[in-house]
C-alpha cells in the first residue's frame, strides 16, 4: 500500500464526489415529488453542458462564458418543463413502470437529438477554473519523515464548492420557502396535497425545472473536469448508486452517497503494486473505478435494503 | 349554498355507485350524512370536492353547485381554492412533516401574508389547545386523536366556507370523539362556516347536526332535521342501537332487512 499517496487519492476522490452528489440530488428531487426514477438525467447533463459550450464557443454564438452558462440554465429549465408537460403529464395515472421506462426512452431520444444538433466530435469546453497552477496543501503530519503534500487542481476544488453550495441552497429552499413546503407536501401524498389546494401539476413542473438547473450545473462541472463529448451522459452511472445508497428520497442521503462513491473511486485508483495477489490483480483493481460504486451499492443494500438514509415508512402500532 | 342535484356517479365507466343523490347545505348549517359501509357517503363527499377524478370516477348525471357555480368539472385543488375543504377519512397527514408544517400547508392557497397566517394559526391553536406543544413533532408519530386534530386544524387554516368532514370519529376513543365534535360545533357557531359531516357514529352526529340525510346503497332513503331523525323508530333501532324498553322482541322485528327495504321503494 502506498501510504504516502493515500491522502492525495482520498481527498481527490472526495472532491470528485461533490458533482456526483449534485447529480444524484437531481434524480432524488424528481423521485421525491413524483416517484419517477429519471433515467434521462444523464442526457439532461449532456444537454446542459453542450448548450453552454455552444453559446460560448466560437463555432457557436461566441458569448461570454457567464452569459453562456445563464442561457444554458434557461434552456435546461425549459427542457425540464417541456419534459414534464409533454411526456409525463399525459401519462398521469399509468403504471409507474411504464413512466420510468418512458424516461429511459426519453434519454435515448435526447441523446440522439444532441448528436443531430451538435455532432459527435469531442469539444473543447471553455476553461472556467485555471488549470496551470494547482493548490498545494502540506498536511500537518508526515510519513517516514516525508512531508505529505496534496496537490489539488483548482477546478476540482471549485467544482466541489459549487456543487455543495447548490446542495445547501436547495436544502434551505425546501425547508424554508412556501414552494418548498408545497413540494415536500406533494412528495408525501398527492391526493392529500390536492385536498389542501396545492396545484400538484405546477409542483411537478417546478420540480422538473429545478432538476433541469441542477443537471445543467452538474454537466458544466463535469465537462470542466473531463472534457465534453457524448459520453458525458454516462457519468450518471456513478450517480445512480449514490442515489440508491442514500435511500432514493433523502437529500442528505444523496449527498453522502455521492461523497462515498467519489471517495471509493479515488481510493481504488491508489497505486498499489505489491498487492498480495500480485501486480496483475492490483492493476485490475485500479481499473475498476466504474465498477466499485456498484460493488459498494450491493454490499450496502444487502445490509440496509432502504439505503443509508431511506425514509422510514412511519407505521404506528 | 351547496346544492347537490340528483347526481349519479360511475367508477371506471361501469360501476354505478350513486344513484341520484340530492342534498343541500345552507350557510352556517351542520349537515350530517349517515349510512353504513359502502353506502356511498365518501363518494358523495369526493364528488363535491373533486377528488373523484383521481379515482377514475365521474359525475355522469345531475350537477353540483356552490353559490351558483358548477363544481363537477373543476379540479380538486381549484375547488379547495373556492372555499370547500375536505378532511379526508383516516386523518391523512403529511407524515414526515411536523405538526406546524402540516397546518401551514393548509394556508398555501392564500397569499403569503405572514401576519394573517400567524393569526389563523393562533386561532387554530385556541380550538385545539393540545397542538402548540406538538408543533415541532413529526406528524406521523402523533396519536390518532392528535392526528385528527391536526387534520381538522389544517382544514381550518385554509379559512374555508364549507368544510367536508369524513368520519372524524374513526378509530378514536369515545371521549376524544366527544371533544372533537364539541370543537366542530363551537367552530361552526363562532365562524358560521357550514359543515357537511359524514359519519357512521349516528349518535354523536345527530347531536351536533342541524339536518341529516341517511344513505343506503347509493341513495338517500331518509332525511329530516336532526331531532326528527333521532326520534325515528328505524334510526333508533338500526343506527342508535335502541329498542323500546320492556317490549318483547319478536322474530319479525329481528328480520329488519324487510323494514330497510321499504325505504328503498
Amino acid at each position: 500500500m502506498n501510504w504516502q499517496l493515500l491522502p492525495q487519492f482520498a481527498i481527490t476522490g472526495l472532491l470528485n464526489g461533490g458533482p456526483i452528489a449534485l447529480i444524484a440530488l437531481g434524480i432524488v428531487l424528481i423521485f421525491k415529488s413524483s416517484e419517477i426514477f429519471n433515467f434521462a438525467h444523464g442526457q439532461m447533463l449532456l444537454i446542459g453542458a453542450m448548450t453552454t459550450w455552444w453559446f460560448s464557443a466560437d463555432e457557436g454564438l461566441g458569448l461570454p462564458l457567464w452569459t453562456a452558462v445563464l442561457l444554458a440554465l434557461a434552456v435546461s429549465i425549459l427542457l425540464g418543463l417541456l419534459i414534464e408537460r409533454l411526456t409525463l403529464r399525459p401519462m398521469t395515472g399509468q403504471p409507474l413502470l411504464s413512466i420510468i421506462l418512458m424516461t429511459l426512452a426519453l434519454g435515448q431520444f435526447l441523446q440522439g437529438l444532441t448528436i443531430l444538433t451538435f455532432g459527435t466530435t469531442q469539444r473543447n469546453f471553455p476553461v472556467i477554473f485555471s488549470i496551470t497552477d494547482p493548490y498545494r496543501i502540506t498536511l500537518p503530519f508526515t510519513y517516514n519523515d516525508n512531508p505529505i503534500i496534496v496537490i489539488l487542481k483548482q477546478n476540482l476544488v471549485w467544482s466541489f464548492v459549487v456543487a455543495m453550495v447548490c446542495v445547501i441552497v436547495l436544502a434551505l429552499f425546501f425547508q424554508y420557502t412556501r414552494t418548498g413546503l408545497s413540494m415536500r407536501a406533494t412528495a408525501e401524498d398527492h391526493e392529500t396535497a390536492q385536498s389542501v389546494g396545492i396545484r400538484i401539476n405546477r409542483v411537478f413542473g417546478i420540480s422538473w425545472a429545478i432538476a433541469g438547473i441542477i443537471a445543467a450545473i452538474g454537466g458544466v462541472l463535469i465537462a470542466t473536469a473531463s472534457g465534453l463529448d457524448l459520453s458525458l451522459s454516462i457519468v450518471v452511472l456513478a450517480a445512480f448508486p449514490a442515489v440508491l445508497l442514500g435511500g432514493l428520497e433523502s437529500i442528505p442521503g444523496a449527498v453522502l452517497g455521492g461523497l462515498i462513491i467519489g471517495l471509493a473511486q479515488g481510493l481504488v485508483g491508489l497505486p498499489n503494486n505489491n498487492f498480495f495477489m500480485g501486480p496483475e490483480v492490483a492493476q485490475a483493481i485500479r481499473n475498476s473505478t466504474e465498477i466499485v460504486p456498484y460493488v459498494i451499492l450491493l454490499i450496502v443494500l444487502v445490509i440496509r435494503p432502504d439505503g443509508l438514509f431511506g425514509q422510514k415508512r412511519i407505521e404506528r402500532i | 349554498m351547496l346544492s347537490v342535484n340528483n347526481i349519479e356517479v360511475v367508477y371506471s365507466d361501469v360501476i354505478l355507485v350513486l344513484r341520484g343523490i340530492s342534498l343541500a347545505v345552507e350557510k352556517g348549517q351542520i349537515v350530517s350524512l349517515l349510512g353504513a359501509n359502502g353506502a356511498g357517503k365518501t363518494t358523495t363527499l369526493k364528488s363535491i370536492s373533486g377528488l373523484l377524478l383521481r379515482e377514475d370516477g365521474a359525475v355522469t348525471r345531475g350537477g353540483i353547485e356552490f353559490d351558483g357555480q358548477r363544481l363537477d368539472k373543476l379540479a380538486a385543488e381549484e375547488i379547495t381554492r373556492l372555499g370547500i375543504v375536505q378532511v379526508l377519512e383516516g386523518r391523512r397527514l403529511f407524515q414526515h412533516l411536523t405538526t406546524e408544517e402540516n397546518l401551514l400547508t393548509g394556508a398555501l392557497i392564500h397569499p403569503n401574508n405572514r401576519a394573517e397566517i400567524r393569526r389563523t394559526l393562533e386561532q387554530v391553536y385556541t380550538y385545539f389547545p393540545a397542538l402548540p406543544q406538538l408543533r415541532n413533532r413529526t406528524a406521523g408519530y402523533l396519536s390518532g386523536g392528535e392526528q385528527q386534530m391536526v387534520a381538522i386544524g389544517r382544514a381550518l387554516m385554509s379559512r374555508p366556507r364549507l368544510m367536508l368532514l369524513d368520519e372524524p370519529s374513526l378509530g378514536l376513543a369515545p371521549l376524544l370523539v366527544q371533544s372533537i365534535f364539541e370543537m366542530v360545533r363551537q367552530y361552526n357557531e363562532e365562524t358560521g362556516v357550514s359543515i357537511l359531516l359524514v359519519e357512521q357514529n349516528a349518535n354523536v352526529a345527530l347531536q351536533v347536526a342541524d339536518y341529516a340525510y341517511v344513505m343506503e346503497n347509493g341513495r338517500i332513503v331518509l332525511d329530516g332535521s336532526a331531532e326528527q331523525l333521532a326520534q325515528n323508530a328505524d334510526i333508533k333501532e338500526f343506527y342508535l342501537g335502541l329498542t323500546s324498553v320492556g317490549e318483547r322482541k319478536s322474530y319479525r322485528d329481528v328480520k329488519h332487512y324487510k323494514r330497510r327495504k321499504r325505504w328503498l321503494g
